[in-house]
């Protein structure tokens, strides 16, 4: 049996709420029921998934989903071994066993054949067949799936299927607004007040860009980059540009106008 | 004064007028060396038989040119003079010396002046006409217009931008005089659009997406930009502004250098315009101004400016620079209250101490006032109301009986980054002025549009390496329609070509997943693969390694476009049948569309044909959305031969259809039996160049061009335009089963 000890949350992250979410989301995990967690790149899907597991003491095993990844990568495979073969468990099975919370990170990047094997573990039954082993795997009690995605993408192709949405529960994050996000970038970095305000307010107007030349705005993410970097002594302009700018933007005139929204804040 | 006059030695009554005046100056200016100089060119100019102009011209405008330059510069001028002199353009030389002082004045440095020397006597030269080669003999007819012009031109243009503007007309308008003249006398179109392009600073053209992405990132506010002109109207300079239309910008904004040296850019410029503009939006609300006098309202919206701009550095302390750098500041003993109107003067320092925290105007009833301000403003946003209230106080306080006077002192007194304040105001009273009567007019019916408005397209000039601006325009519209059973008739022929080619195309249609096996690394385990590899591995044997698969999507996602020729030269009968060109393409056209559409590619059809730059006509057969249907046919059956091939420009506009279709590959195909030529294209490299440039543009777009060439001729000049991307078609006769067997290979 894998070591429960290393999947725990050691340390309480630092969360802080915006919305009543602590308390719905401790509501579903009561009645085990799935979680879906919506909302832009770096608004913090990760950090209160981690949080909760913190707070509810349960161990978390995170999955971060990409294209080439196959049902075999989640629920195990067969290894071939000198007098024989072995079986290994992927990460959804071992969740499974130990009753941990197994969340699913950005699960539209995998593809949608490969989402279908969390069905049986989301409704009533919380079994998961191993069709390859032969085995039929009943969820431990603790056993929660929770997963993420951000609908900005707005791909055709990348979209769950309604059969998978229709499973979960789910919580729609956004970046917070500007005071709440100044206290976060303070507490997170110890930054001052002043500058980390000034620092939303760079973010806010690259917000104003989305979809217009610009997929998604700053996160807030990249914002904690830009005061971690300040708060080393990192000169608050060049901080920005690297930290706010260069990152999300190839467009010149883009990087121009924030840019010059830099210069326009920090005198 | 009487040794000078002999020097002179000059007859003419109107230089004797000046003569005392000139004079003083002159030994102002000038050096005793300088200023026998100066008499001996002017004796000379007066000898010259042109009369006594350019005599009186030099006389009047040495003494300041030599201000600026210094005295050495003479030799050089009287150079040129010379030059003109010798050759028929004599006529030139009294404008030459009449806008010389202005000229001098813009260049500031006799290399400069150089410059523009070279500029003028190199298009002399190439401007005078000679007959039979060698003796130049005809005037050059543009040469006084443009010297007329100079100063205007060197207002707006480096003396680079100078030098390409000038040589732009000479190429172009070199052997057609009228043109020639209405070219360097701004009057024709292209001149001016030329002008616009050359000119120095920083163009609205190309900073537009910038401004709008500001107003949208910074202040959360988005209008239409209009620029207007600042280029030909000099009396009334225009201000920015905003209605409900939009906001109006300047088209032009130099770099600018303050007092202090500090380089606010053009950017900048245009940004503090916008940021001002969005200050008035967001929190000026409009008042009734027909109980203010003029001087009321002047503080008014002086204070409320104020307001604006201290509330905007609030939420971006960077403006503070800009503003600062941009406001001027005006001396304050600069204006004398006894003699002159000191208002605007007033006004100018109050609003500088508003912005500027470390002014240093002494004045007791202006710091009262920057105190009361920022008492106002300390407690909050304040509003126009509020503000006003403040202003009319103010005027109270500093009234003065010389604020009458006409002469009014207006050195440093302008804010060019703020708006005209129109939008501050509300009127109760109509006016009883004329107006009131104009609103019955009636409007007048304008003549129904027939077509779509012309587009217009630039050339590529490939002499000077520029683009011609807006230099053909284009006319598209549907083509009209004949009888489609003839195209019908035509496949009918084409049965059993048609079947072949009906086999080629079930092998390329896309099959949508492809399993690739035996894969090392791949998706999934391939299990058969991987239970026999471990049998040979238990059996002692070497196991394959390959015991993965892996899937592909093969999805066909190509766009095309066919563009056709449509030039006279389509009428000739094909060599080696009795069929003509024009029958023949018909015949392939169809087929390939029938095979396109077999394939399911969105697929769209045109011709072309030209008569002069003036009218290029693109005419629509088939649209992406339509189908191979009878439409479509009776407009290819009523294909038509006539007029020429100007390529490039219908290349440019079939682009621009073909790129607004979302494909991952885009294709034009392009059926064409000649070369590029137009009947007003003497030179012949000059449209091919310009198709080459075009195919340069497209590959650019990400569009694949390939050109079908039916000219046994084609060798050489084709590569010149598509590269390696063309295919000569020497037997015409076979062309309707090669061109959809070569797209077929093409996008296999």
């Amino acid at each position: 049996m894998t070591n429960k000890g290393q999947y725990k949350v050691q340390k309480e992250p630092y969360y802080q709420a915006q919305g009543k979410e602590v308390a719905l989301y401790e509501a579903a995990y009561r009645n085990r029921l799935p979680v879906m967690v919506k909302g832009p790149t770096g608004c913090g899907k990760s950090r209160f998934v981690e949080y909760m597991a913190w707070k509810l003491g349960k161990p978390l095993i995170t999955v971060a989903c990409n294209e080439d990844m196959t049902a075999s990568d989640l629920v195990g495979r067969y290894l071939l071994e000198t007098n024989g073969t072995r079986w290994l468990d992927g990460p959804l099975t071992t969740a499974a066993r130990m009753g941990a919370i197994c969340y699913l990170d950005e699960i539209v990047e995998a593809r949608q054949d490969t989402t279908v094997v969390i069905h049986p573990l989301t409704d009533h039954r919380r079994t998961l067949p191993l069709d390859k082993k032969g085995e039929l795997i009943e969820a431990h009690p603790d056993f929660q799936l929770v997963i993420s995605y951000n609908p900005g993408y707005q791909s055709l192709m990348k979209d769950l299927k309604q059969s998978t949405k229709q499973r979960f529960t789910a919580f729609d994050f956004d970046y917070p607004n500007a005071d709440l996000e100044t206290v976060i970038l303070a507490r997170e970095t110890g930054l001052d007040e002043a500058t980390a305000g000034k620092l939303v307010k760079i973010g806010q107007s690259a917000r104003n860009l989305k979809s217009h030349g610009l997929d998604e705005g700053i996160s807030t993410r990249l914002l904690v980059y830009a005061a971690t970097l300040i708060k080393d002594g990192v000169e608050p302009r060049d901080a920005c540009r690297m930290a706010l700018v260069r990152p999300i933007t190839d467009d010149a005139d883009i990087r121009e106008t924030l840019d010059h929204a830099i210069d326009a804040t920090f005198i | 004064m009487q040794t000078y006059w002999t020097q002179l030695d000059t007859r003419f009554p109107q230089v004797a007028e000046v003569f005392e005046d000139c004079m003083t100056e002159a030994l102002t200016a000038l050096t005793p060396g300088g200023l026998n100089a100066y008499l001996e060119a002017a004796r000379t100019l007066g000898k010259l038989g042109r009369g006594v102009e350019p005599m009186l011209a030099f006389m009047e405008a040495w003494p300041s040119v030599a201000n600026v330059l210094g005295e050495d510069a003479l030799p050089s001028v009287m150079t040129s003079i010379r030059a003109m002199q010798k050759s028929p353009n004599g006529n030139a030389i009294a404008p030459f010396l009449q806008t010389l002082a202005p000229v001098t004045k813009r260049l500031q440095s006799q290399e400069q002046l150089q410059h523009y020397l070279d500029i003028t006597l190199d298009f002399m030269s190439r401007t005078t006409g000679s007959i039979h080669g060698h003796h130049a003999t005809h005037p050059s007819p543009g040469l006084p217009d443009f010297l007329q012009q100079a100063p205007f031109l060197l207002r707006q243009l480096a003396v680079a931008g100078l030098r390409n503007w000038v040589e732009y007309g000479i190429r172009n308008y070199g052997k057609h005089p009228e043109r020639q003249r209405d070219y360097f006398s701004l009057q024709s179109a292209d001149s001016r659009a030329v002008l616009q392009r050359e000119r120095h600073g920083t163009l609205f053209a190309d900073v537009e997406r910038k401004l709008d992405l500001y107003l949208r990132a910074l202040w959360q506010d988005s209008d239409h930009l209009v620029p207007y002109s600042t280029a030909f109207d000099e009396v009334r300079k225009p201000v920015p502004y905003y209605d409900k239309l939009g906001i109006r910008v300047p088209d032009v904004f130099d770099d600018f250098i303050s007092t202090e040296g500090v380089h606010i850019s053009g950017l900048d410029r245009y940004r503090a315009v916008l940021a001002h503009i969005v200050g008035h939006r967001r929190w000026t609300c409009a008042q009734i101004a027909d109980n203010w006098s003029p001087f009321q309202r002047m503080a008014v919206e002086l204070f409320e400016d104020a307001r604006i701009e201290t509330l905007l550095m609030r939420e971006y302390p960077g403006l503070r620079n800009t503003f600062l750098s941009l406001h001027p500041s005006p001396r304050e003993d600069a204006c004398d209250a006894e003699t002159t109107s000191c208002l605007r003067h007033r006004l100018a320092m109050l609003s500088r101490a508003f912005l500027d925290p470390v002014h240093d105007y002494k004045d007791p009833a202006l710091n009262e006032f920057v105190a009361r301000f920022h008492e106002t403003l300390g407690k909050g946003l304040s509003s126009t109301a509020e503000i006003a209230a403040l202003a009319l106080a103010y005027v109270a306080k500093t009234r003065r009986p010389s604020d009458q006077f006409a002469k009014i002192y207006f050195k440093d007194t302008v804010v060019d980054y703020r708006d005209d304040n129109r939008q501050m105001w509300k009127f109760i009273e109509q006016s009883d002025e004329e107006e009131a009567f104009e609103d019955k007019r009636k409007i007048e019916h304008e003549e129904e549009i027939k077509g779509l408005p012309p587009r217009h397209y630039p050339e590529w000039d490939y002499r000077s390496q520029t683009y011609r601006p807006d230099w053909v325009s284009l006319y598209e519209a549907l083509h009209p329609s004949g009888n489609a059973a003839d195209i019908d008739r035509l496949l009918a022929k084409h049965d059993a070509l048609a079947k072949q080619l009906k086999r080629m195309l079930d092998q390329l249609k896309p099959q949508d997943k492809v399993r690739i096996r035996y894969q090392e690394e791949g998706s999934e385990l391939d299990l058969d693969v991987a239970i026999r590899s471990l049998i040979d591995f238990k059996g002692g044997a070497l196991p394959d390694p390959r015991i993965n698969m892996s899937h592909r999507t093969s999805g066909r996602n190509i766009a095309v476009m066919l563009l056709l020729d449509l030039s006279q030269s389509l009428n000739e009968k094909a060599a080696g049948c009795n069929q003509s060109v024009l029958e023949l393409s018909q015949e392939a056209v169809s087929l390939l569309a029938w095979a396109i559409e077999k394939l399911g590619d969105p697929f769209a059809i045109a011709g072309f044909h030209s008569n002069t730059r003036h009218d290029v006509r693109y005419l629509h057969i088939k649209g992406y959305r339509e189908h191979w249907g009878d439409e479509v046919k009776a407009r290819l059956a009523a294909m038509e031969a006539a007029y020429s091939t100007r390529m490039g420009t219908a290349l440019r506009h079939a682009a621009h259809y073909l790129e607004a279709q979302q494909a991952d590959k885009k294709l034009m195909l392009i059926l064409t039996d000649g070369e590029p030529s137009d009947v007003d294209a003497q030179d012949e490299r000059l449209l091919i160049e310009d198709a080459h440039r075009a195919v340069k543009e497209l590959d650019h777009k990400g569009i694949y061009t390939y050109c079908i060439s039916l000219d046994p001729k084609a060798d050489g000049y084709v590569s010149d335009i598509f590269g390696k991307q063309y295919v000569v078609i020497d037997n015409i006769s076979r062309l309707p089963e090669r061109l959809p067997r070569l797209f077929m290979e093409l996008t296999k």
